[in-house]
């Protein structure tokens, strides 16, 4: 299974805890992470189901590409980190 | 009178009290958070705040007690495949909640209704108090909305919700850009009102069109419903057939550009507004902020100065950002530049609770 890591700024909105997950895509590990955690759903995507702006998904240190569809494929072994970037004032 | 005011702020909801004689903060709730727009819904007392998380995107809070609990914000629908539609500048519109714009309790014969406006456009209604939400797909599947255009925001945005007092079923909307709209049915069919509004900005055969209108905020008269009053993006209108037909205000010293506008509510004659001397120039005329009242329809305004700065002010207030307390008697406006005023009097003087508050999104009296 793959392992998923959130950043740590989504935490103080909802709790986004390191976890293992299955799955062959972004999207269907995605998937089971929200299913288990509902709340966070949101969080990541947009109201289509696509990443959010300014949201950014690394599998094994490689950005994903496919931020509509999350179809970039996911490894046994592959480690997911769902960052965002930190701006305003 | 109301004694409570919320006050939704780029860094967090702030609650403002009166104590002796005096407002001060009382609380602040989502200390640091983006909180665009709050409501206290009068018929149950329930607080609800709309945060925009940024890159988290946008989501609804409701307090019921003593305690805030995270609850659905409205969601757009899947966008079918093959639909391809663009804003107008080019870009893919965004079926997506961008911004919380309009939180408005339903009717008073229909507790735990709550309607919601949001940027780019959807209006949403939910029955149970905000755990579930439904968009009224009979407005956003309606033709002409897809000539909804964004200006200051991009995107269009619905920000004006109002329910008539004799007949909930009965909802106007108003819509930047979009102009006026009307269902008598609760949100089965909607229809374009708002003839005889004008607007400068567009090609001369668009300036009577009633859906070219830039709205900048609809209020109506809660004992007279059929009087409307609309702060419009290059003057003031008003209506006295429920929205239907407006007639413009003219010679409005210092001006009639502005967002908000607020209506007493058993004088339908009586309105405050908050000028600026522009669209191009959006600051207060002379450095000084002012607001303007008329007590005859339009015919004439008082420019209501005490306790308001009078030098090198430059705040803006945002079309939620001048609230009216139930009772018609107290009035108050934040600004951009974090300055907060209250007047127990119907404006003739406003006491300055802060000037160094975040920049100010909306204000609303609260029982």
């Amino acid at each position: 299974m793959a392992t998923v890591a959130f950043t740590p700024n989504i935490q103080r909105h909802v709790a986004c805890p390191e976890t293992e997950a299955e799955g062959d895509t972004v999207g269907e590990v995605l998937d089971r992470v929200f299913d288990g955690n509902p709340r966070a759903r949101s969080y990541v995507l947009d109201d289509q189901g696509a990443l959010r702006r300014h949201m950014i998904i690394f599998v094994d240190g490689i950005a994903i590409t496919d931020r509509n569809k999350l179809s970039d494929p996911v490894g046994k072994q592959s480690r997911v980190f769902v960052f965002q970037a930190l701006s305003g004032g | 009178m109301s004694d409570r005011l919320l006050v939704s702020t780029r860094k967090g909801l702030f609650t403002v009290s009166r104590r002796s004689g005096s407002w001060s903060v009382e609380a602040v709730d989502f200390l640091a958070d983006n909180v665009s727009l709050a409501l206290h819904d009068p018929r149950d007392g329930t607080l609800y705040a709309a945060l925009d998380h940024g890159h988290f995107g946008v989501k609804l809070h409701r307090k019921t007690e003593h305690s805030w609990e995270e609850i659905a914000a409205p969601v757009y629908p899947p966008k079918p495949d093959g639909v391809e539609e663009n804003d107008m500048w080019g870009r893919p519109l965004p079926w997506s909640t961008v911004r919380v714009w309009a939180l408005v309790a339903g009717g008073g014969q229909e507790p735990g209704t709550i309607w919601c406006g949001t940027i780019p456009g959807g209006l949403f209604r939910s029955r149970d108090r905000g755990a579930t939400w439904e968009m009224m797909r009979s407005l956003w599947d309606h033709p002409l909305r897809k000539q909804w255009m964004g200006g200051g925001a991009d995107l269009p945005g619905l920000h004006s919700i109002c329910v008539d007092p004799r007949n909930s079923d009965q909802v106007t909307v108003a819509v930047s850009t979009g102009g006026l709209w009307f269902t008598r049915d609760g949100g089965e069919t909607w229809e374009q009102r708002g003839a005889g509004m004008r607007a400068e900005h567009v090609p001369p055969e668009l300036t009577q069109d009633p859906i070219a209108q830039d709205v900048h905020c609809l209020a109506q008269c809660k004992s007279q419903p059929d009087r409307m009053w609309v702060q419009h993006h290059n003057g003031i209108f008003i209506s006295d057939d429920a929205g239907r037909t407006f007639r413009e205000i003219t010679g409005v010293e210092p001006s009639a550009f502005g967002f908000g506008v607020v209506v007493h509510p058993t004088d339908p004659d009586t309105a405050w507004f908050v000028p600026e001397i522009k669209d191009e120039k959006r600051i207060p005329a002379g450095g000084k902020l002012v607001v303007t009242r008329t007590r005859d329809g339009g015919q004439s305004f008082d420019v209501l100065t005490k306790g308001l700065p009078q030098q090198h002010a430059y705040d803006i207030v945002y079309r939620h950002a001048l609230a009216l307390d139930p009772s018609g008697e107290r009035l108050a406006i934040g600004s951009t530049t974090g300055g907060l005023w209250i007047s127990e009097d119907q404006g003739d003087n406003w006491l300055c609770v802060s000037h160094t508050l975040p920049p100010i999104y909306a204000v609303q009296f609260a029982s």
